[in-house]
């Protein structure tokens, strides 16, 4: 196998690109450094914070899956968006149906 | 390494003797095609994963407020402290990627510096890490102390220790490369660890924001 063809592997992921590594860190930053201070300085009050801190990390998330692991919906590289977006219902199953079972159990329980 | 490599080679013989391709063109299109699938295989690993991170999650949620009388994970952290552990897995994140568009461009001594200084960076994340546990350990905020910091630990270090595993990984890696150059072999590889280090970063996200940030509210 010649070198050249090394290039050529982007492996279902969208060809990366040192513009998009660098659009990833500059967002990463700013989100992180935004949900660092307000919560250090505690600028709002408790339930807007925690809004706003789930809001921050979720738009990271996405941040980070578009420019770092270029995830998109082209040719192979659906199928791994797709096994992600399923990931992502079963994750809501998991972590959403525990919180709610054990709340009612302690509030059943008082 | 070289099994792997004969092995490959192997196929491609067989592949050639049994006339399924009429060209090499239409060849590198099936081993392309068959790489694509090896990769997503490691992205269903990596997607199950995520599943052992969520449950770890929803116990560490549910647990929280179990802390036995004792103090509450706010009193326990510092932010700044979490804040420099961030940045460096967020700039290793960042460090792999330049990685990758070296060995894209077949530079080697490129691909090595970047990633020898991930290397370092995902260390001293970890080394930050273990000193913070082994100062709430010295401590006696142990996680045999209440169910709030048994949940904390086990979050915390599984995560930890899925860096530690790519560190080593990460070695492997950089001595491999050392050794090969750019190879197609060598690219795949780092393509897999590439998907799993910026997982790792992308779980730490949540575990910065749920364990820390909001048990710092």
């Amino acid at each position: 196998m010649s070198n050249d063809q090394v290039v050529k592997l982007k492996y279902g992921a969208k060809l990366k690109t040192l513009k998009s590594y660098m659009t990833g860190l500059f967002l990463s930053l700013l989100l992180t450094f935004t949900a660092f201070i307000l919560v250090g300085e505690h600028l709002l009050s408790n339930a807007a914070l925690y809004i706003t801190i789930t809001a921050l990390a979720v738009a990271q998330l996405f941040a980070q899956v578009l420019c770092f692991l270029r995830l998109n919906m082209t040719g192979e590289g659906r199928w791994n968006s797709m096994a992600f977006i399923f990931t992502f219902l079963v994750v809501f199953v998991l972590v959403g149906g525990s919180l709610w079972i054990m709340y009612n159990l302690n509030v059943n329980m008082m | 390494m070289t099994e792997l490599v004969m092995e490959r080679e192997m196929a491609t013989a067989i592949d050639h003797h049994n006339g399924n391709h009429d060209h090499d063109h239409s060849h590198d299109d099936h081993q392309h095609h068959n790489d694509d699938i090896d990769v997503f295989g490691f992205w269903i690993y990596i997607m199950t994963d995520c599943v052992l991170f969520a449950t770890l999650f929803a116990a560490y949620s549910v647990l929280e407020g179990a802390t036995f009388s004792g103090p509450t994970l706010k009193q326990l952290i510092s932010l700044p402290y979490v804040l420099t552990e961030t940045m460096c897995l967020l700039a290793s994140s960042f460090t792999y990627g330049l990685v990758m568009l070296s060995i894209y461009k077949h530079k080697r001594n490129f691909a090595l510096f970047w990633l020898t200084l991930t290397f370092f960076l995902g260390l001293s994340f970890v080394g930050l890490e273990v000193h913070e546990f082994i100062h709430l350990y010295s401590d006696g905020h142990s996680w045999h102390v209440s169910a709030a910091l048994s949940a904390f630990f086990t979050l915390v270090g599984t995560h930890g220790t899925h860096v530690s595993i790519g560190l080593i990984w990460m070695a492997l890696m950089i001595c491999q490369l050392a050794k090969y150059g750019v190879t197609p072999q060598i690219n795949k590889r780092l393509t897999y660890l590439g998907l799993f280090w910026h997982f790792l970063d992308i779980v730490w996200i949540f575990v910065f924001t749920i364990v820390y940030l909001m048990g710092a509210i």
